[in-house]
Order: structure tokens, then C-alpha cells, then sequence
């Protein structure tokens, strides 16, 4: 039998990971290393996964980021106030208009107006619209990572109504570019309310069928239930927001305790949490998250105040002098916008605190200790964006 | 009939912020003179910047003493003045003199790079913004992991990004960039090479607003700043 050189194995290695398959890299006296990645299906995005493994055991896995970083935060140090809605659209692109949000929420408070009413509860209400088309696709998708390809189906078919009222009323199905400083774009088109009350009951029967389909399978259960488990506290420590660290029993949520203006409050809806920390209950509670949105989303259409959706701003805007924080409780997580200002036409510096990247770092602690096909489950229930890892 | 809203709107909470003004007063009674500059937006937002010394200690007199336990970010800030001149510089005219002298934030600051971190307390719904000067001959700072274990990768992204050390951190290699990369993208002086190959063709063909006539851009400012406060009801 003819040896094989390292060289040729490596090749060979290189092959198999552009092909996107988990595959063997190279194998060292400690144990083995996996690489998943960059173009594994479970890391949707171009995110690479280092495992070192002990047997099937995981020693330690380290996320590999960078294959998408695109630099914001010095792209938007030459930009234009306005222009920054387009870049930051593509940050976490499947809840683009939630990214609009916090910054247009920060140059406001720099310049000191606040858009009208009616602009802030139509803000309301697209920001929850992204998150239920950003959620029902995390939905379909852990279930694809576990094994189970319908709900995939079910959920493209199913996120593709929201879309629709998305584009309908901003013109871009995934990159609205809507909100502006001081308001929006435009008011809603006439008869949208209804067609989007529709959209909401189809998304209510949607959640029905993946309790029924996913959640109440008992290979699923099998999988994501006491896998991953993340104390509260840890996840405090890590930074982890949003859905992640309700599902460990943190009862926060900042729609609810600092709406930073938009209408949230008015009408009612739950915060929704789970005790167990585990992928389960990471699912479960996005699942129901879903729910709760639809819940705000009818309640803010039937309310909605009359009015202008633009405040007086200045056709040139220059903001004056300061530093804001603004963030807001997104699909994934918390994403705020630290924004300084020198009185110019852009930005100084921006940092953009995503989610996805404080959600992502705690990859290498949960998934010490655990088998090889749990770290698909794992991440695949933390839940990330690559843009939104990456920026 | 829903009023518009306007300036003197916003600008009233002037009144006490007295959680956040509790929160510099702790600050203050733990860490002494090693706070050295602090400010306070009511009803919005608090900074305090403290010495490189006292930094670890002031993280955990934040997660422990006053609550902070939920960690948000960490980054720096590079004070100077882009040397390539500002966006609304005209790309054809030649360049004017760059600016090197150093204005910064919030709390104050004496160098030209700041490390700034931030912190939420869960309970008191509020969040607080730490900064700390770092002089331009010994970029460094101990490591916050003790404080926050998920400051881990920020610190990594800081040190490839701007070039600021952190002793006693495990693992401080890039995060994002190529191994071999060469120099500290996030730093001023770092040129956008993309804006240097070609000029950005938005601020060379600024359309009129339909039916106005082309008048300087600075023109157009004055006058729709001035109609803003009749439109304030």
C-alpha cells in the first residue's frame, strides 16, 4: 500500500472543506481536530468551526470569524448620516429594518427631535415584522440542522407573507432602507393594515404546526432537550441577549424596559422566559416570541395614530456635538449603536455592538464536554447571523 | 390634532437623574481619586473615566457593588482627526491642512486613544459607560476577563483593530484580519483605500430638490434650520 503524504492528506482535507462537508483536517497525538467550515451548511454564513475532539467528545471548539468581515465601523466613519441606512441594512440581514433602528434612534437623540407618533408605531411595527421573518427562519432552520428538512419549507413559505407587507410598504423585501432621521420614508400604502392582520393569522398557524411538528417530535426533543445548558449568570458574563438569555431564565427584555421611545408599552404582550438554558428552551422561547409579535403587531395596527410620519429636520443634516447609546432589543439579541459626533456631516467613530458576536462567544465554553453532533445543535440553537457576527 | 414634535420638546428632562446620579456617587465613594472625569445626560445616559491603575478595580466595583451584571461591549476610540481630511472636504480642491489637535468625549480624556467599555445593571434598567486614557508610548491595559469573561474576543478585536495590548489575556491573537495583516485598520491613520483610489462621486453631483434651483449646499442648510422652530405646533 503506497503512504500518503501529508501533503496529499492536506489536499485532500482542503477539498473536502471547500465541498462544505464536516471533514477531517489533520490528526494530532491528542486527539483529533475537526473543521467545520467556513462553508459548513450548519454555519450559514462563512463562519469556521475548529473542534478538537477526544474520541466523540469535544476538548475544545473555537469559532473562526473574519470570512466576512466587511469593516463598518470605518466604512461609516466616511459616510453621510443618511448614508449609514444603507450599510448597516446588511448588518444582520434578516431582520434588516430592526438594524435601522438603534442608529436613527442615536442621531435623533444627538440632534434632540424625535419623530411623530404615528412614525414611531409604524417603527413598532416594522421592527416586529423583521423579527418574525428573522425568527421563523431560525425556526426551519434549527429543525434543518437536526435532521428535519419539512419545516424548512414551511418556514420560506410561510416568512414569505411577511416579506410581502415588508416590501409593500418600503419597497425592498430584505433591505427595506425605511426609517429616516426624524421619521420615515413614507406613510403605509391604504388597505395594508388588513393584508398584514392576514399575514399575522398565518403566522399564528405557522407557529401551531412547528409546536406540533418539531417541538412535540421526539427525536428533537431527544436532541436539543438538556443539550447546551447555560446558567443565567454565564450568560450575563458573556454578554448573551435576547432570546438566548430568556431561554436561561432572565427575565429582560429591553422593549419592555427601555423602549427608547418606540410603542411597545402601549399595547400587551409578555415577555416571554424558560428556566432550563438548554437548546430546547431556546427554541421554545423564540417560538413563542413569534406568537407574542403577531400579538403586537394587530394590536399596534388597530391603534395606530393619525398624523404626519416625518418630523422637521433639516435637508442637510448635521449633528451636533455628542456621544449616544441607543440599543434595542432585535431578532437576535441586543444590537446597540455607540455614536459619536464632531459636528460634521458623518459620523467620528460608530461602534456597532451586534448580538450575534456577544451570543457567539460563548460557543467555546458551552461546547467543551459535549458530543460532536451537539455542537451543530448548539449553535444552530444560539442562533446567529454571520453579518452580524462579522460586521 | 398631533403636535409635531420639536427641539424644546426633548430638551426638557433637565430635572435630576437620581439613579444615575447614585451610580457616579458609587463610583466615586469606591474608586476615590481614581475617578477623573464623569458626565451625566439625565434621563438618558452616564460615563465616568477613570485611571489605567484603578481599571480592573473599577470593572468590578461596577458588577459587584453597584449591580452592573450584564456585560455589553468593550472597544476604543482614536481621538485624532482623520489626516485624510473629512467627508465633506471636496475631493477635487486641494486638501486642507489636517487638524492634529485632540478633542475628546464625554468625561473628558488627555490622550489621543481610549478604551471605553460598557455595562448594564438588569435591575436598575440603566447602563453605564467606563473610559479609560491610554498613553500613545505604552498602549496597554490589563485584561477585564476577570470582570467579564465575555470580553474575551472584544479585547481581541481592539488589540488587531487599534493596536492596544492587554496583559494577562490567554489568547490575544486576530480575530478578524489575516495573520500577517500589517497595521491597525480602526486607527485614523489608517487610510480607507477604496476612498483614495477613487473619489466618492456622491459629494461631486449633489442633484437640486425638484423645482429649486442648484444653490450651495451651505445655503440650503441655513434656510430650512431657520423654518424649524415655527413649525414646532
Amino acid at each position: 500500500m503506497t503512504a500518503i503524504t501529508d501533503r496529499e492528506k492536506l489536499a485532500y482535507a482542503n477539498a473536502q472543506a471547500a465541498d462544505g462537508r464536516v471533514n477531517l483536517e489533520f490528526e494530532t497525538d491528542e486527539g483529533m481536530t475537526l473543521n467545520m467550515g467556513p462553508q459548513h451548511p450548519a454555519t450559514h454564513g462563512t463562519l469556521r468551526i475548529v473542534v478538537k475532539l477526544d474520541g466523540e467528545q469535544v476538548v475544545s471548539c473555537e469559532p473562526v470569524m473574519g470570512y466576512m468581515h466587511r469593516g463598518y465601523e470605518k466604512l461609516l466613519e466616511v459616510r453621510t448620516y443618511p448614508q449609514v441606512n444603507t450599510l448597516i441594512n446588511r448588518i444582520d440581514w434578516l431582520g434588516s429594518f430592526a438594524n435601522e433602528v438603534p442608529f436613527i434612534l442615536a442621531t435623533e437623540r444627538l440632534m434632540g427631535i424625535e419623530a411623530p407618533p404615528r412614525a414611531q408605531w409604524i417603527r413598532t411595527i416594522m421592527f416586529e415584522l423583521s423579527r418574525i421573518s428573522n425568527i421563523s427562519l431560525f425556526v426551519g432552520d434549527m429543525a434543518l440542522h437536526i435532521g428535519a428538512m419539512t419545516a424548512a419549507f414551511y418556514a420560506f413559505r410561510d416568512r414569505e407573507f411577511v416579506l410581502n407587507q415588508i416590501e409593500s410598504v418600503s419597497g425592498g423585501r430584505f433591505h427595506p432602507n425605511y426609517d429616516r432621521i426624524g421619521g420615515l420614508k413614507d406613510d403605509l400604502p391604504k388597505g395594508w393594515g388588513a393584508d398584514t392582520k392576514a399575514a399575522m393569522a398565518r403566522i399564528r398557524d405557522f407557529c401551531d404546526e412547528m409546536e406540533t411538528l418539531v417541538e412535540g417530535n421526539e427525536i428533537f426533543q431527544a436532541r436539543a432537550r438538556g443539550v447546551g445548558v447555560i446558567p443565567a449568570d454565564v450568560a450575563l458574563q458573556y454578554g448573551l441577549t435576547g432570546a438566548n438569555l430568556r431561554a436561561s431564565g432572565v427575565d429582560w427584555d429591553l422593549r419592555r424596559d427601555e423602549p427608547v421611545g418606540l410603542a411597545w408599552n402601549e399595547v400587551d404582550w409578555n415577555v416571554i422566559t424558560h428556566p432550563d438554558g438548554d437548546s430546547f428552551a431556546r427554541f421554545w422561547v423564540r417560538v413563542q416570541e413569534i406568537r407574542e409579535a403577531t400579538r403586537i403587531v394587530d394590536q399596534l395596527i388597530d391603534g395606530l395614530p393619525a398624523g404626519p410620519v416625518m418630523a422637521k429636520v433639516p435637508r442637510i443634516i448635521k449633528v451636533p456635538e455628542g456621544e449616544a447609546w441607543v440599543a434595542t432589543e432585535n431578532p437576535l439579541g441586543e444590537m446597540g449603536f455607540y455614536v459619536i459626533s464632531k459636528g460634521d456631516l458623518g459620523p467620528f467613530r460608530v461602534k456597532i455592538r451586534t448580538a450575534s458576536f456577544n451570543n457567539i462567544s460563548i460557543v467555546p465554553w458551552v461546547c467543551r464536554g459535549v458530543y460532536v453532533p451537539d455542537v451543530v445543535t448548539i449553535l444552530a440553537s444560539l442562533y446567529f447571523i454571520l453579518g452580524d457576527i462579522d460586521r | 390634532m398631533i403636535p409635531l414634535s420639536s427641539p424644546e420638546v426633548v430638551d426638557t428632562p433637565a430635572e435630576v437623574d437620581e439613579a444615575r446620579q447614585g451610580v457616579l456617587d458609587g463610583l466615586a465613594a469606591e474608586l476615590g481619586d481614581a475617578v477623573v472625569g464623569t458626565h451625566l445626560v439625565a434621563g438618558h445616559d452616564v460615563w465616568a473615566r477613570v485611571t489605567r491603575e484603578a481599571w480592573v478595580e473599577a470593572g468590578f466595583v461596577v458588577r459587584d457593588r453597584l449591580g452592573f451584571k450584564a456585560f455589553e461591549f468593550l472597544s476604543a476610540i482614536d481621538w485624532l482627526p482623520s489626516p485624510y481630511g473629512k467627508y465633506e472636504d471636496s475631493p477635487t480642491d486641494p486638501r486642507p491642512e489636517p487638524s492634529t489637535e485632540i478633542v475628546t468625549g464625554y468625561a473628558g480624556g488627555d490622550t489621543r486613544f481610549q478604551v471605553f467599555a460598557r455595562a448594564h445593571s438588569l435591575t436598575q434598567r440603566l447602563g453605564v459607560t467606563l473610559k479609560v486614557d491610554l498613553p500613545d508610548d505604552d498602549l496597554v491595559l490589563p485584561t477585564w476577563l476577570p470582570v467579564y469573561a465575555g470580553v474575551n474576543w472584544h479585547e481581541r478585536e481592539v488589540r488587531e483593530m487599534f493596536g492596544i495590548g492587554f496583559t494577562g489575556h490567554p489568547h490575544l491573537v486576530n480575530l478578524y484580519l489575516p495573520g500577517e495583516f500589517e497595521g491597525h485598520p480602526l486607527r485614523k491613520t489608517f487610510p480607507l483605500l477604496a476612498r483614495h483610489v477613487k473619489p466618492w462621486p456622491g459629494i461631486v453631483d449633489v442633484e437640486p430638490m425638484p423645482g429649486e434651483a442648484a444653490a450651495p449646499d451651505d445655503a440650503a442648510a441655513e434656510t430650512s434650520t431657520e423654518t424649524d422652530g415655527e413649525a414646532g405646533a
